[in-house]
């Protein structure tokens, strides 16, 4: 069971801005030009953390943006619901989805939270039908506090349900409210406040820690946004949430958690997806994707953990890689006579024993060695890695396939050659002479919270059991039901 | 006489840390199988000599028939084969570490231990059958493993023996008696094995008993 936690969301800083955000929503058509982002219709701006229904995740954003996705990967359009606004967060309790949205009354900084609920997000189902059930929180224009970008927190020491709130005016509060109802618990009690001058809030608990993410920097300017994901920590839901550098958020604190970089700028909105079995994973969306247009898109990304700091991490990038296993240091490959690069050399050549054989030895590529490979299946093994060709593999995304969080399956192929990694009988790994676009052949490269990473096909013949690459011997590797304790299932992925 | 006796003399006491053999009629008696699932007994046959550790050296010395039935004899202490005029002897060997080494074996018998083979043959008998088990070997050098004639484990080139290197795709074991056989190929210094059975969840199985074959 995939479960999803509650994020943030983010607000605009008047009419000017949110004009600017709805124009760059549209323009969807560019999205078949991406390899690596989702795909289908990602367009959206201060995306809700997800919440699953059905086998489907929902997401909703502002100006009443609703996506949906199968799987994760491949992303549509869903139903706007019956109340729009700001950066609205979504939790399920119970059997109903909670669904927070936030809206200016007038100008900011006079602003209003509302909930609405639903029995389901599928738009289809007859049980589709959203209530409204009043205002939780705001803001009356005098006090500093902007009431926006509410964000869910369901603890998971007690069963509290918090929300925290604010913007880039004023303090981020924190109230809490009736997990059976949604409602405050006190409507008239003084909220918490717990950083100052920033948007997008939300807060998530990791070993005995809680943390308060939020996002600084200005939003809705396209590539000119300097949104960017900051952190602190507390041993208390209501604070202090303090830094790295023991910078109180309060006080402007917040550690870096992910900023611009490669072609996106102005990430925000974290949101936590947590898949089980020690895998998380987060929403988030930038103010400009450089390869849309400078559009607001959602990404999902791996999470990390880093001496007790979450770290962004990156999605896996097609190209060639050494496959170690973590456990035993020994490197997939498929399963025959190697030959030394550059040929067989004896000791005491021209060069003398440790002289080498004079020039530059290139890179050993499967045409070079290949020629006595069997054909047909070859069993795949392991080994340590001496550089040869039967050991290095290339991962390429397989178009129209399908995918998960944050990424497309991939072919796994002997670099230089058709040679398809892949499950047979008895959920051995075998490497087959071509790919066929079987599911069998097709994998997911998952990032694990120490950086290492989990490969799974996306089905076994035979089994609907989710099994992972296990390095379970020094000279072999087989598949197995995953076990987040276990170092046989981690694996690098290296520059061969 | 034991290998213990030999490490003695040959290699001074601080190398405690080498396995001990009892070899011939000083093997140990049952259970066979320490605490990590190690099979301690076996019956080997005294080195042939061979030459290469790379795969197709490895492939062409054991697919060689050296004497008649060599993948399914199950031999007894004391047995003898003659190759290439040679006479050969099969030696109860057991011991109380978790690898048993050919080094201190061969050099009991005044047999060399450089670019050598050793057949090695054991029986395990199962309280039932057993599936989606593994064989789990480690070998200094390479080696070749048959379970009920069926191979299933070849690992190739020089290497020192680390448990769980050579690991089978998962097999079922039958109800009472499996055999399990490798042929363990040394370049030259030092020689050994050890072999355990992984359960379905890779860990060690031990609810099996390992039979000495009667004279």
């Amino acid at each position: 069971m995939v479960k999803i936690h509650n994020a943030p969301a983010v607000n605009y800083r008047g009419a000017k801005q949110l004009s600017l955000v709805l124009g760059v929503m549209a323009l969807g058509s560019m999205a078949a030009q991406h390899a690596f982002a989702l795909e289908g219709a990602i367009e959206i701006h201060d995306p809700s953390t997800l919440a699953e229904c059905d086998g489907k995740y929902y997401t909703y954003g502002t100006g009443g943006t609703a996506l949906v996705s199968e799987d994760g990967w491949v992303w549509s359009r869903s139903q706007t619901p019956s109340r729009r606004g700001m950066a609205p967060d979504i939790i399920k309790l119970g059997d109903r989805y909670f669904q927070y949205v936030s809206a200016n009354v007038g100008g900011q900084p006079r602003a209003e939270i509302n909930l609405i609920t639903n029995k389901t997000l599928d738009p289809e189902s007859p049980d589709f039908e959203w209530v409204e059930e009043g205002l939780i929180a705001s803001s009356d224009g005098e006090e500093f506090c902007n009431a926006i970008d509410p964000g869910l927190f369901l603890d998971p020491t007690d069963g509290r349900l918090w929300m925290v709130y604010g913007s880039y005016f004023g303090f981020i509060r924190l109230v809490e409210l009736d997990p059976k109802t949604g409602q405050r618990v006190d409507p008239n009690g003084k909220p918490y406040e717990i950083a100052i001058n920033c948007e997008a809030s939300i807060m998530i608990y990791h070993d005995s820690w809680y943390y308060l993410l939020a996002t600084h920097g200005s939003c809705c300017q396209g590539a000119n946004s300097g949104y960017n994901i900051r952190v602190g920590r507390s041993k208390k839901v209501t604070g202090p949430f303090i830094d790295h550098v023991g910078i109180d958020m309060l006080q402007g604190g917040g550690k870096l958690f992910m900023g611009s970089g490669g072609r996106i700028v102005g990430p925000g909105h974290f949101g936590l997806i947590d898949l089980g079995d020690g895998v998380q994973r987060f929403s988030c969306h930038y103010e400009a994707d450089l390869d849309r247009g400078g559009a607001s898109v959602i990404d999902i990304l791996p999470l990390q953990w880093d001496d007790g700091w979450p770290v962004a991490g990156e999605n896996f990038k097609e190209g060639t890689y050494r496959i170690e296993s973590v456990r035993t240091g020994t490197a997939l490959e498929l399963a025959v006579e190697g030959s030394p690069v550059g040929g067989g050399r004896r000791r005491g050549g021209g060069g003398g024993m440790f002289g080498g054989s004079g020039g530059v030895i290139p890179d050993q590529q499967a045409s070079d060695v290949s020629a006595n490979w069997p054909e047909g299946e070859v069993d795949v093994g392991m080994a340590n890695y001496m550089c040869q060709a039967q050991q290095k593999w290339t991962f390429t995304p397989v178009a129209d396939a399908g995918g998960y969080f944050g990424s497309p399956f991939f072919k796994i192929t002997v670099a230089g050659t058709d040679r398809t990694l892949a499950v047979g009988p008895d959920a051995e790994l075998v490497a087959l002479p071509a790919f066929t676009g079987a599911p069998e052949q097709l994998w997911q490269v998952d990032q694990l919270d120490d950086g290492t990473w989990r490969i799974m096909p996306k089905a076994i013949p035979g089994t609907n059991e989710r099994m992972a690459l296990s390095g379970i011997g020094g000279s072999f590797a087989t598949l197995s039901k995953y076990d987040p304790d276990s170092v046989k299932h981690r694996w690098l992925l290296k520059t061969p | 006489m034991t290998i213990n006796h030999i490490r003695k003399s040959l290699l001074g006491a601080a190398l405690s840390c080498i396995a001990f053999v009892s070899i011939g009629s000083n093997v140990s008696a049952a259970p066979h199988v320490d605490k990590d699932g190690f099979i301690q007994y076996w019956t080997i046959l005294e080195p042939i000599s061979v030459n290469g550790l790379n795969k197709s050296a490895v492939r062409a010395a054991v697919e060689r028939e050296y004497f008649p039935a060599q993948l399914s004899v199950l031999p007894k202490d004391g047995d003898k084969v003659t190759i290439a005029g040679n006479e050969h002897i099969w030696h109860a060997a057991s011991t109380d570490q978790y690898n048993i080494n050919l080094y201190f074996f061969s050099e009991a018998y005044k047999k060399p231990t450089s670019n050598v083979l050793f057949w090695c043959v054991t029986i395990i008998d199962c309280p039932q059958e057993m599936k989606n088990v593994r064989l789990a070997i480690g070998s200094n050098a390479a080696s070749v493993w048959w379970v009920n004639g069926q191979e299933v484990i070849g690992i190739y080139n020089d290497r020192q023996t680390v448990i769980d290197d050579g690991v089978s795709k998962r097999i079922t074991l039958k109800k009472g008696r499996n055999i399990i056989r490798g042929a363990v190929i040394n370049a030259g210094g030092a020689t050994d094995f050890c072999a355990r059975i992984l359960d379905a969840n890779d860990q060690p199985l031990k609810t099996f008993t390992v039979q000495v074959p009667a004279k």
